[in-house]
């Protein structure tokens, strides 16, 4: 196999990008399918939705599962995505560094509360 | 060797409020810029959104305090408003993101007359959800 890592490492070509493209319509529908999942059983409920019926809907261990693969997902999708933004406008190499670092630890601590906030369901 | 035809005029630096009035704005242009906008709309209010999962959810306490927020007079209109623009921010960058995907599987759908569609398609629905969930919002139904 071809070494691509150290001094003969490919610092050109093609498809760069194409993982993050990809992952950024893969996340999308995940988030998509998540959002309609929430909004049947919020739809499909009668009378009142008071705590017991809108925690219930992250009860199921299922349920879990799909949101904490979608917060996940959601992290990925916005780092992509103020990635992209922060290389059209910040032009400093030094700035855009920092801020996309501060946007990369941001997005984990996020990450942490949110999945927290799950598993007390 | 020809003579220089004079110099090429060269655009840096657009002045973003003196400059991008003079562009042209089709419909999938403004679903384009909306929909980078509204992204980063939803990144600044991140915490917001947290903040909202974690009351609603951790207990019947918090829950409830979640639920007076909103209705916390001055308070709560602005709660409501801010959560208006995330209402907005989430079906604009929701149903400019299926479009995306769409375009992304279908020849079809990229076509100059399609893509004008879809655009407006887009920007109507997640304009009426928008008023529509925000009268829900502030009780006018």
């Amino acid at each position: 196999m071809a070494v691509n890592y150290g001094s003969r490492r490919t610092v050109v070509g093609a498809h760069y990008g194409i993982r993050d493209w990809l992952a950024q319509r893969v996340t999308a529908v995940l988030m998509a399918v998540f959002t309609l999942v929430v909004l049947a059983q919020l739809l499909l409920t009668r009378g009142e939705i008071g705590y017991d019926k809108w925690a219930g809907i992250f009860a199921p261990q299922a349920m879990k599962m799909l949101t904490f693969a979608t917060i996940v997902g959601l992290v990925y999708h916005v780092w992509v995505g103020m990635r992209e933004v922060l290389m059209d406008y910040v032009k400093p190499v030094g700035v855009r560094l920092v801020l996309q670092i501060l946007v990369i630890v941001w997005l984990v601590g996020c990450a942490g509360w949110a999945i927290q906030v799950l598993w007390r369901v | 060797m020809t003579e220089a035809a004079g110099k090429r005029p060269e655009f840096r630096n657009i002045n973003a409020f003196k400059d991008l009035p003079t562009y042209r704005w089709p419909a999938a242009a403004i679903v384009s810029g909306m929909h980078r906008f509204s992204g980063v709309v939803m990144f600044l209010l991140l915490p917001l959104v947290l903040w909202l999962f974690d009351k609603s959810i951790s207990s019947e306490i918090s829950f409830s305090r979640f639920r007076n927020a909103f209705n916390n007079g001055a308070g709560g209109v602005v709660l409501k408003l801010v959560v208006l623009v995330l209402i907005w921010a989430y079906l604009t960058h929701f149903f400019a993101g299926l479009r995306h995907v769409w375009s992304d599987v279908s020849h079809a759908a990229v076509t100059k007359q399609r893509g004008a569609t879809t655009a407006k398609f887009s920007l109507a629905a997640s304009l009426v959800l928008t008023v529509l969930l925000g009268a829900k919002l502030f009780g006018l139904y």
